[in-house]
């Protein structure tokens, strides 16, 4: 392939050039990728009738952890961690469910962009925390997640409350072709419209430099509490949102979440984002969520116990962070 | 990750400068001798307890309090060594947990002491596995220690659903030793408790595992170039707070007359506020275990306030998370890091 780039003649495309700088700058999402389609061929192979119903379930199942994983990315990428994602996304949940109880349909319109704002709100208030106390993040936000637990616990102790129809008919069934998911496109639509003008504007470069050095960002101008506190609002308004989407999909709210802080970690790291901050996308976490998923379905399909799925997404965990430190180590030394 | 640093450069033109002679006083207190105003806070708790229902603080109290705080202070020394270090471990409650599983599981047919010798073992293992994660190949304790949770819980899922028609013996000398109390104020898990708290206190303070301990959570580079084997100070490390953890399971397993694959899950957060509350810096190098157990201490009397003042179990997560950033903060405030 690359001899053939040499041989093209000067007007070849931007935009291969383009898309050139773009696979060798995101290998990482690339491979993501490859196995994505390895996995879903595998899908297919062991369960020759897996169609577009097996891909609409599992749009449906994977849209609260893909937004707890770009909510837990953003955050990383800037340098800091939130461990408090899962109870964050309870609150986001049972806030939506009890106040959308027995309402219109058009009050569930504020309602819901009520619940995003308590989402940047709470996450402000974890970022505020980090800033203001200096206690590490890791302690600030494993104690918030008590607090966050505790809220969504005092709103709604059983689960329970509604969801506004057209909240629960925006993200289950097919958009058109029946091969496309809604909740993928709503996924896909939230991302771009929130996500990538913030990543090409100056406070995404902010986002990305308080994460790679902050000291050499606060040195260039970067007002770095500021941006951390904005970046762990942002987490906060991505759990929201997959609190909406827990909501949405079950049709109440559930003041207990499942292990979605250790799933968006999991997601992160497989996705790319480096622990360290300053580097990773959005879009390599999302596709690991997807495989993540696949790997439990394909495991379910083979008639593996469920139970083995936690233990072998540990140990991928697990694997995949080993192999990332070995290639470095690997580079550090050449 | 950790990315404190961010507020660095505004903080340290602050932290230097200022005289104020009380206010040195106090901080010089909470810095040097972190003890004496915890011991405080559990005094005023205590205190306020007693107020809230006059005559619990008897004989019985002090013994069921401290009953039910040691397995926590057992987990909170498991934090308090792997913060030293600048790490975590939040795998103890998934091995504490499988340790008390497969004691309780294997007793009946293979014996008691055959059945805590294979749950010390695969609780060795399993911190065997995760310092040589964090130690050889530098992944990052958090993710770990994190997905060897993972793994310890989905293995002893599959592990209960093949054990299932077996059922569970907690062995008698286990619930001795978890739940029996003698001359009616010293729970028997003392028997156990008081030598591991000595050995982690004498350990840390007088031996050259605990320095190297400190030394590396201080600055790992400058300890490596000292003649520190880094890595076998984290392994060792890691497999001591698997062996902790285990017992800490064995303890609660012992107290509950019960043992369930997450027989210990709940522990895990409330072990890192004990380290925390104790004045354990998470950040590495600062801390010890004695203020860990006081932490404990603190944590259990606040369960027990709180459940006389008929408080649900929500309001208790939220105080609890509030104390910890409280506590934390303060900490951060008088040793001036960041």
């Amino acid at each position: 392939m690359s001899a053939s780039i040499e041989t093209t003649p000067r007007g070849r495309t931007a935009l291969a050039e383009v898309a050139v700088a773009w696979a060798r700058r995101n290998t990482w999402t690339l491979g993501l990728i490859g196995l994505l389609v390895v996995f879903l061929s595998l899908t297919k192979l062991i369960q020759p009738n897996y169609g577009a119903p097996g891909i609409q379930g599992l749009a449906i199942s994977i849209l609260p952890i893909a937004f707890a994983a770009v909510a837990q990315a953003i955050v990383v990428m800037s340098g800091g961690i939130d461990l408090s994602v899962g109870p964050m996304m309870a609150l986001a949940s049972v806030t939506s469910a009890v106040l959308m109880k027995g309402q219109t349909e058009l009050v569930a319109i504020p309602i819901v962009l009520g619940v995003l704002v308590l989402g940047l709100a709470v996450g402000a208030i974890n970022g505020g925390l980090v800033v203001v106390t200096r206690v590490p993040d890791i302690v600030v936000t494993l104690a918030m997640s008590f607090v966050w637990a505790g809220a969504a616990l005092l709103i709604l102790n059983t689960p329970g409350g509604g969801a506004a129809p057209w909240l629960m008919a925006m993200i289950s069934g097919p958009l058109g072709n029946p091969w496309i998911p809604k909740a993928l496109i709503v996924l896909a639509v939230i991302v771009a419209v929130v996500w990538i003008p913030l990543r090409r504007s100056t406070l995404g470069l902010s986002l990305y430099a308080i994460g790679s050095h902050p000291l050499a960002a606060f040195r260039s101008g970067v007002p770095v509490g500021r941006t951390k506190i904005l970046a762990y609002a942002l987490t906060g308004f991505f759990s929201a949102l997959g609190g909406l989407a827990l909501t949405a999909s079950a049709g109440v709210g559930a003041p207990v979440p499942g292990s979605y802080t250790l799933q968006s970690i999991a997601a992160i790291v497989l996705g790319g984002v480096s622990l360290a901050g300053g580097r990773g996308g959005i879009l390599g976490p999302i596709i690991a969520v997807i495989v993540l998923a696949l790997v439990r379905t394909d495991l379910t399909f083979i008639g593996v116990d469920p139970n083995w799925g936690t233990a072998i997404q540990g140990a991928i965990l697990i694997g995949v962070v080993m192999f990332g430190s070995v290639l470095a180590m690997r580079k550090v030394r050449a | 990750m950790t990315g404190t640093g961010a507020a660095r450069p505004a903080g340290t033109s602050g932290a230097p400068g200022r005289p104020s002679m009380a206010g040195g006083t106090l901080r010089g207190v909470i810095r040097d001798r972190p003890l004496i105003p915890l011991v405080i806070l559990f005094v005023g708790l205590v205190a306020v307890l007693e107020l809230a229902k006059p005559g619990i603080v008897n004989g019985n109290w002090v013994a069921t309090t401290v009953r039910a705080a040691i397995p926590l202070a057992i987990l909170g020394g498991c934090q308090t060594l792997a913060m030293l270090t600048g790490g975590i471990d939040l795998s103890v409650g998934a091995i504490a947990s499988m340790a008390a599983f497969l004691m309780a599981t294997l007793t009946i047919g293979q014996g008691p002491v055959v059945a805590l010798v294979v749950a010390l073992l695969a609780a060795a293992v399993a911190g065997l596995i995760n310092g040589i994660g964090v130690g050889v190949f530098k992944v990052h304790p958090l993710i770990m220690t994190l997905g060897m949770s993972l793994v310890v819980l989905g293995l002893m899922s599959v592990y209960q659903l093949v054990m299932v028609q077996a059922g569970i013996l907690i062995p008698d000398a286990i619930q001795w030793l978890g739940s029996d109390i003698s001359f009616g104020f010293a729970p028997n898990s003392l028997v156990v408790f008081v030598p591991v708290a000595v050995l982690i206190v004498v350990g840390l303070r007088r031996t050259g595992y605990g320095r190297l301990l400190f030394a590396v959570g201080d600055n790992p580079i400058a300890s490596r170039l000292a003649g520190a084997r880094v890595w076998q100070v984290l392994v060792a490390l890691y497999v001591l707070s698997a062996i902790l953890s285990a017992i800490a399971g064995f303890l609660l397993a012992g107290l509950l007359n019960n043992a369930t694959v997450s027989l210990a899950e709940q522990s895990v957060l409330p072990s890192v506020a004990a380290a925390v509350i104790g004045g354990t810096s998470i950040m590495g190098g600062r801390g010890g275990y004695s203020g860990t157990i006081v932490g404990a201490l603190i944590l259990t009397v606040l369960t027990t306030l709180l459940t006389v003042l008929e408080m649900p179990e929500a309001v208790r997560q939220v105080l609890f998370g509030a104390i910890i950033v409280a506590v934390a903060a303060a900490y951060t405030r008088v040793t001036g890091e960041s």
